[in-house]
């Protein structure tokens, strides 16, 4: 029905690349998420001005740009920054993977950071003011109080975020990375069949994220699992 | 550092002012388009009957299951070929029309719009409070009438914070028709840095455009917000932090 002229394997070989990106971004994300709704809810001005601005800025500008700027950006600090510290003229190269994955990290932490600082507003402030009462540090609070409770309140959130993510690997194609659509897009120019390749690529895509959205539902059951359902 | 900002923006005024132009061209005609398409998807979407909602359905799963990109792609490369395919086409008039990026583009938009904002539509429709329908149908209006006076107004009240976040969306999305060579915003930027060799300055000059785009867009709905939303103020004048906190 479909012939792929024997390069069933490559968008095989796209699609790992676009998992293993998607995962490689996830935890960058998170970890991103919560600082940034740490800053914005932080005690301090300052903390909260960079968090603020952060988000307002990443929201404003379009994924691509952000991707292209880091990409050929990224390259020319970084050679700089050698230059300096190596006082000699040396050439560096980031691998197109890792400035894609530090483009969308950048990205979705931003989003991330909305989605963990509308959750922590959720965990009620008189769990916080039990635990200052029994002694616990914020360190304390924050891995025994509120991380536990964050990942429900966050679970929605974040299962739009990884959507969206899924689909955003797509735009590091741009800059060359062999994910699915580059494959797609190699396959299509040799073999002058667009359509199918295209098609082929389009189905990819629809089952990961068919198959992200399963497990985050089954993950939205099981983290609700101790709650009393109204 | 700066010699180079004005250098930019100095020498490729013009390409930037065009992109611009573009952009807005682009985000103008596939919201109000893509809206329009968005509100029979949504009706038929919350119909109960299957043979019904089922398309809309699919429609809307796939176009918000795959990426832009491709769906871009897929429009311009793959039915633009199988239209290249179709004989004496190139010869005819509308040829000029049909390889023309640009009414892939807006395609592609349209419908990847309509998909969003009808998701949104649905749950907006959705969420119309019970005792209201129960009213007008007591009223006797047709179910024509109800969506009309009743449920629209309703659906966009609740519906408006989303909607803003869906048009900013879109405009994100333009971008994306720089890969297929189109000249927006993006694709100025890019030819400037092919021109150049200076990514900072052509990237952060169309990404300050594109960050007083979005934030001159906030600007203008929330003011439609309030007014949508003008029926509320006036029931309840002293209760602004206790309101506030719920449409939020």
């Amino acid at each position: 029905m479909l012939d792929l002229y024997g390069r069933g394997w490559q968008m095989l070989e796209g699609g790992l690349v676009t998992v293993q990106l998607c995962l490689t971004v996830l935890p960058f994300m998170i970890v991103i998420g919560l600082l940034g709704a740490s800053a914005k809810l932080s005690r301090y001005r300052t903390l909260r001005v960079i968090g603020e601005s952060y988000t307002v800025l990443i929201r404003g500008i379009p994924e691509l740009l952000v991707i292209l700027l880091i990409y050929f950006g990224g390259t020319i600090a970084v050679q700089s920054l050698a230059e300096a510290i190596s006082g000699k003229e040396t050439r560096v190269d980031i691998p197109a993977f890792w400035s894609g994955v530090a483009a969308l990290a950048l990205v979705q932490g931003a989003f991330a950071s909305e989605v963990f600082r509308a959750a922590m507003q959720s965990i009620p402030i008189g769990q916080i003011e039990a635990a200052t009462a029994c002694g616990m540090t914020p360190m304390q609070i924050f891995m025994r109080i509120k991380l536990p409770q964050l990942w429900r309140f966050a679970l929605p959130g974040l299962n739009n975020l990884f959507q969206v993510l899924i689909k955003d690997t797509a735009l590091i194609s741009v800059v060359g990375v062999e994910e699915i659509m580059r494959k797609a897009a190699i396959g299509a120019g040799t073999e002058k069949a667009p359509f199918t390749f295209y098609l082929v690529a389009m189905l990819m895509f629809l089952s990961f994220t068919t198959v992200s959205l399963l497990v985050f539902n089954y993950l939205e059951k099981r983290a609700a699992r101790g709650v009393a359902r109204a | 550092m700066f010699e180079d900002f004005i250098y930019v923006l100095g020498k490729y005024d013009t390409w930037l002012w065009r992109g611009f132009l573009l952009t807005i061209e682009l985000l103008v005609i596939s919201v109000t388009l893509g809206t329009l398409l968005a509100i029979p998807l949504a009706v038929a979407r919350v119909s109960k009957k299957v043979w019904i909602q089922a398309l809309p359905f699919a429609f809307i799963y796939v176009f918000r299951g795959t990426p832009l990109i491709g769906q871009l792609f897929m429009m311009y490369y793959g039915v633009g070929q199988l239209i290249a395919n179709i004989d004496g086409i190139q010869d005819h008039w509308t040829w000029t029309y049909l390889r023309d990026p640009y009414w892939y583009c807006l395609l592609t938009f349209v419908l990847n719009t309509a998909a969003y904002v009808a998701e949104i539509m649905r749950g907006g429709i959705q969420n119309v409070p019970n005792g209201e329908l129960e009213a007008a149908r007591a009223c006797g209006m047709s179910p024509w009438i109800t969506y009309r006076r009743i449920i629209f107004p309703r659906m966009w009240q609740m519906i408006w914070p989303a909607y803003t976040n869906d048009v900013i969306f879109t405009l994100k999305a333009t971008s994306l028709a720089s890969t297929v060579t189109m000249m927006e915003l993006t694709g100025a930027a890019r030819k400037i840095v092919a021109r150049t060799a200076l990514p900072y300055e052509a990237f952060i000059s169309a990404g300050v455009i594109y960050l007083i785009i979005v934030y001159s867009l906030t600007f203008g709905f929330k003011g439609i917000e309030r007014y949508l939303r003008r029926s509320e103020q006036r029931n309840e004048p002293k209760t602004g932090r206790a309101k506030a906190a719920t449409s939020a």
